[in-house]
């Protein structure tokens, strides 16, 4: 039997739901309208004057070889910064689990790299992989490898979502840590007794117990890849080298702030929208599915 | 954090010429950092000390294009500063927004502040000048590309270091000896087209855009896929391809290099002058940029890049005299000499170069005036006066990534050239349509 609470009467519901209108008002709908109305006109930078262009900003972007290039680019981004974030922390959250001593020392450690703010974070990985004084760079050439990402594009993506990745993996892993504390302990002692072994708990009776977490992050971190990553894309490639790391939103930085583009801007934030809403539409329709709450 | 703290700072420079409530304040954002931003400082300073009716005070805004964004953002919320410092690429941008600015000729004429447009550098004044002489923004901090050398790595290589490296013909035939005698960095650069498509044209006297560079309109079209600039670049692919020209980032990232003596040759601004005199523990010097003895005997004048000084709308009368007195007393002959002698940026009055000369500095500092003499030697033509180019911030991106696709040999130095173009002009396209 399901329990439901009802008010009686419209005040007291609506005053409750009122502050999370107003935020949503205040910091979504107003910007997100704001966006669809200028992203139909072509201004100057200082406002004085803009020309109506109709959808004449949609036809230039999509018009744009590399703008389409960049869908591609961002998906293979959010992809692997997202696999690249959620694999090693379950993994690391497993094997804490397992400890008995100390596991609050490597939980500590593991976490602290959450407290690196993305556009330091890049700046860190760009030291070390810094083609003239980088340590792995150097460790590299020592190798026989040459490390260029300023002119390869492969090297330029997997440094970024690397970048992208490591402070994310504490926070996945704070999620996949807390997720497998509350797994009954009693399913995986009658498991143990079946002689079922480690993997095969994990896999039959674990990562299912997971999936609402695992559902969860997989989420947030989609939108982590499209939105945040941005200052490691900045500090670190600035979008190059032809492009390869130019993911859909730094192409809305880099039109709107650095070209003063705003209608161009404007229109890709509108599109980004249009995007993130079907992804989240996609997630929860098929994706949720498979989820065991 | 960072902004909070930025925003007290701001407040507090704000704040503090209270004491003086009867002087009249004069906002100037820069984007100066480090001991450029101390020299800033002195001026500024020096400019207070001097006369007591006017308060400049000077606020630094981040990087170029920072600083530009925080002047449009701050014009937008009616809160601009009088003095704006903007880069020479965003010149087009500033330009086309006749509400927002006022242009430096008229500032002069009304404050009464002493100012004649002849003093200044032809080849400086003509980046920010219009088709008919008068002076939109004042000229701040200048530069030209210049070929630094590395004596030290030119001896080890083999080769005599008093090479002549006036062409790029001679030049790849040093390439090819330091390369046999060892070296692991003939050539490296800053900036890429800045150097070798801006400069190189103006350089070589071909155009690179339609309409005089953008200085005669804005339907302009880029004109960088020509044969001279192909052929430039083909070369430097080739260099590249065999090792003898090293790519290293899009901006300055090669002084690093240079600077730690891993390369011999580096194409940089002069006023890399203050980086690599106080770094460099190898004998260096200067010579003027390289020209293709097949393209042209003699070569024309390079550009200039760097920033200069906007005045901003929407401000009283009394406060643009001051305004008026402040950019008068920047363009003075000692404060130019000095910034001049200081940064390695050019000086911006032929005085200025003068009374540098007639003090010395050049005999002690061999090759400094190197600059000055390869910006002043000829009259500048139509293509060489400067390039004026809308969205220009943006078109220099993609221009550095064809230049990256034929440094890496993905496209051959044509096919770059002819796509950066298509795609240059689809933006300038839009910012034609934008200004109308």
């Amino acid at each position: 039997m399901e329990k439901r609470v009802t008010f009686r009467g419209w005040l007291l519901p609506l005053l409750l739901i009122a502050p999370q209108v107003v935020i949503s008002a205040v910091f979504f709908f107003y910007p997100a309208a704001q966006a669809i109305w200028q992203s139909l006109f072509i201004p100057d930078p200082f406002g004085l004057s803009s020309q109506f262009v109709g959808l004449g900003n949609f036809e230039f972007l999509l018009s744009d070889k590399f703008y389409r290039a960049s869908f591609v680019t961002t998906a293979i981004f959010s992809t692997l910064v997202t696999l690249c974030s959620m694999i090693p922390a379950l993994f690391l959250a497993v094997i804490a689990d397992r400890l008995i001593k100390g596991s609050g020392v490597y939980r500590t450690l593991l976490i602290w790299p959450y407290a690196v703010a993305p556009a330091v974070a890049g700046v860190l990985w760009l030291f070390m992989f810094n083609t003239r004084v980088g340590v792995v760079s150097w460790y590299l050439s020592q190798l026989g490898y040459d490390w260029n990402h300023v002119l390869n594009g492969t090297e330029a993506m997997g440094l970024v979502v690397v970048a992208s990745a490591w402070g994310r993996i504490s926070y996945n892993f704070l999620f996949f840590f807390a997720a497998l504390q509350s797994v009954p302990k009693s399913v995986i002692e009658a498991a143990a007794i079946d002689g079922a072994h480690f993997w095969r708990r994990f896999f039959t009776i674990v990562l299912p117990l997971l999936s609402p977490t695992a559902f969860f992050l997989l989420v947030v971190n989609v939108v982590y890849a499209f939105f945040e990553t941005f200052g490691v894309i900045h500090t670190i490639t600035g979008g190059g080298p032809q492009q390869a790391t130019t993911i859909l939103v730094y192409k809305v930085f880099s039109d709107g702030f650095v070209g003063q583009d705003l209608g161009s801007s404007s229109a890709q934030s509108v599109i980004l929208l249009i995007v993130v809403g079907l992804l989240t539409v996609i997630q929860f329709k098929y994706v949720e599915k498979r989820v065991h709450y | 954090m960072t902004k909070n703290l930025l925003g007290a700072l701001a407040v507090t420079t704000v704040l503090s010429p209270v004491a003086a409530l009867a002087q009249t304040e004069v906002q100037f954002w820069h984007a100066f950092t480090g001991r450029l931003g101390e020299l800033v400082t002195a001026q500024v300073e020096e400019f207070n000390a001097s006369q007591s009716d006017y308060v400049v005070v000077e606020s630094h805004k981040g990087n170029y294009s920072e600083t530009l964004n925080a002047g449009i953002a701050a014009f937008r919320a009616s809160e601009q500063p009088h003095i704006l410092m903007v880069f020479e690429v965003g010149t087009a941008t500033m330009m086309s927004a006749a509400g927002a600015v006022r242009p430096v000729y008229e500032v002069m004429a009304e404050s009464g502040a002493s100012f004649d447009p002849d003093a200044y550098i032809g080849s400086v004044k003509g980046y920010y000048t219009t088709t008919d002489g008068d002076m939109l923004s004042l000229p701040f901090n200048s530069s030209t590309p210049v070929l630094w050398v590395n004596r030290d790595a030119m001896t080890a290589a083999g080769v005599d270091p008093d090479t002549d490296l006036s062409t790029w013909e001679n030049v790849g035939v040093v390439l090819d000896q330091l390369k046999a005698g060892g070296e692991e960095c003939p050539l490296v650069t800053a900036w890429q087209s800045w150097i070798h498509l801006e400069n190189f044209s103006a350089y070589h006297d071909v155009p690179f855009a339609s309409q005089d560079n953008g200085f005669a309109g804005l339907d302009t079209e880029l004109m960088l896929n020509g044969p001279a600039q192909v052929a430039h670049l083909t070369a430097m692919g080739d260099w590249a391809k065999d090792g003898k020209f090293i790519y290293t980032g899009r901006r300055n990232e090669g002084g690093a290099n240079f600077r730690a003596g891993e390369c011999a040759l580096f194409t940089e601004s002069s006023a890399g002058y203050a980086g690599i005199s106080s770094e460099a523990e190898f004998e260096f010097d200067v010579r003027p940029l390289p020209y293709w003895e097949a393209v042209t005997s003699e070569p024309q004048n390079t550009i200039i890049g760097g920033a200069s000084l906007w005045v901003m709308e929407g401000h009283e009368a009394d406060e643009y005299k001051g305004v008026g007195e402040f950019l008068s007393f920047l363009s003075s002959s000692d404060v130019q000499a000095a910034w001049h002698q200081n940064t390695g940026y050019l000086p911006i009055t032929a005085e200025a170069g003068d009374a540098t000369r007639a003090a010395g500095f050049y005999d002690d500092n061999p090759g400094t005036d190197i600059a000055v003499i390869q910006m002043t030697a000829k009259e500048p033509t139509a293509n060489s006066k400067g390039l004026r180019l809308g969205s220009f911030d943006q078109i220099r991106g993609i221009i550095d990534e064809e230049l990256e696709a034929v440094w890496s040999g993905d496209k051959t130095a044509q096919e770059a050239m002819d796509s950066a173009k298509e795609r240059g002009d689809a933006l300038l396209r839009r910012f034609e349509s934008a200004n109308q």
